[in-house]
């Protein structure tokens, strides 16, 4: 077994309406920082997980993805898997 | 018809739902605990509103794995009477009962006020009671009831006629004015295929007696015991 831990970005599909992203943006520019635009506000998850092998820790993180991390209706995700530090 | 009203963590309208059928619609009701793995002897489910489990990750997303909801959907896929209202619509949608998901309002604003819908589908088991297109007046009291779903499910439960509540006018026009939180099509409340399952936006057990303001949520449930072929 290795732990690995996992970083896990869920973001707003492409032409999903972001009123967060928007709002966020608005803000930006009330600040005066000038050519900033198309402000999307996603999700970073970051989780530790046991697993056999990086393959095997691989399909645990995407079925933790598809069945509660993301709704497949308007978000996707991309997650990084690393060696955990303890194991380095 | 004997009802339960299932309570998670931040429910906060499982008492509102419960007096409205307990107590205005003289219904046997009970609580159910999300914990609990039984339904029992029940005819219909009701999930209220509130914000379950803080509406942490999405709205409802941790509501759906609730031990109780296993029998929710099975229940459900049998043809069970099930009825979710705000956050209980969400819950729906995550749970997969019905298409689509709620996003955050559009303005991004939490809305909470009166607002009127139109009966799309009178033919329904919760709308049979209503006119074809009757306009009802209800409280929202919600951050995300922006309904969306991809083009092709759109198409299918507009096909379908599973629309089954929209934002309107108060005199019953379907226009972009109406549209409080940038629901596609106007969508305020929708049915799955086979009419067992309806989720709404709205609160039809906060509109039910004319002491709130508005007692047009009733028909709602007037229809729905009249599906049970109960009169009252």
């Amino acid at each position: 077994m290795a732990s690995y831990h996992a970083k896990v970005f869920i973001k707003l599909k492409q032409g999903i309406l972001d009123p967060q992203g928007k709002a966020v943006e608005n803000a930006l520019s009330s600040l005066g920082f000038s050519g900033m635009s198309n402000v999307r506000v996603g999700k970073l998850i970051e989780l530790q997980v046991q697993d056999a092998d990086v393959v095997a820790a691989e399909r645990s993180v995407k079925n933790a993805c598809d069945k509660l991390l993301a709704n497949p209706n308007i978000e996707s995700y991309n997650f990084e898997l690393s060696l955990s530090d303890e194991m380095k | 018809m004997k009802a339960a009203v299932i309570v998670f963590p931040g429910s906060n309208c499982d008492h509102d739902m419960y007096h409205t059928l307990k107590h205005v619609l003289k219904v046997q009701t009970k609580f159910l605990w999300h914990k609990e793995t039984a339904l029992g002897d029940v005819d219909a489910v009701f999930l209220p509103g509130g914000f379950s489990f803080g509406d942490y990750l999405r709205t409802g997303a941790i509501a759906r794995f609730s031990p109780i909801l296993e029998e929710v959907i099975r229940f459900a896929k049998k043809g069970g009477l099930v009825f979710g209202v705000c956050n209980g619509f969400q819950v729906l949608c995550e749970a997969g009962l019905l298409p689509g998901v709620l996003r955050r309002n559009r303005q991004l604003d939490f809305i909470c006020r009166e607002v009127s819908i139109k009966a799309e589908n009178a033919q329904t088991r919760f709308t049979s009671a209503c006119h074809p297109g009757q306009v009802l007046k209800m409280p929202v009291a919600h951050g995300e009831g922006s309904y969306y779903a991809e083009a092709n499910d759109l198409q299918r439960i507009e096909d379908n006629g599973q629309v089954v509540f929209r934002y309107v006018t108060a005199n019953g026009r379907v226009d972009e004015a109406a549209n409080i939180n940038g629901s596609l099509n106007n969508i305020a409340g929708i049915c799955n295929a086979q009419g067992n399952i309806l989720g709404m936006m709205p609160h039809p057990e906060r509109a039910s007696e004319p002491l709130l303001g508005s007692a047009d949520g009733r028909v709602i449930f007037t229809s729905i015991l009249a599906s049970f072929r109960i009169v009252v």
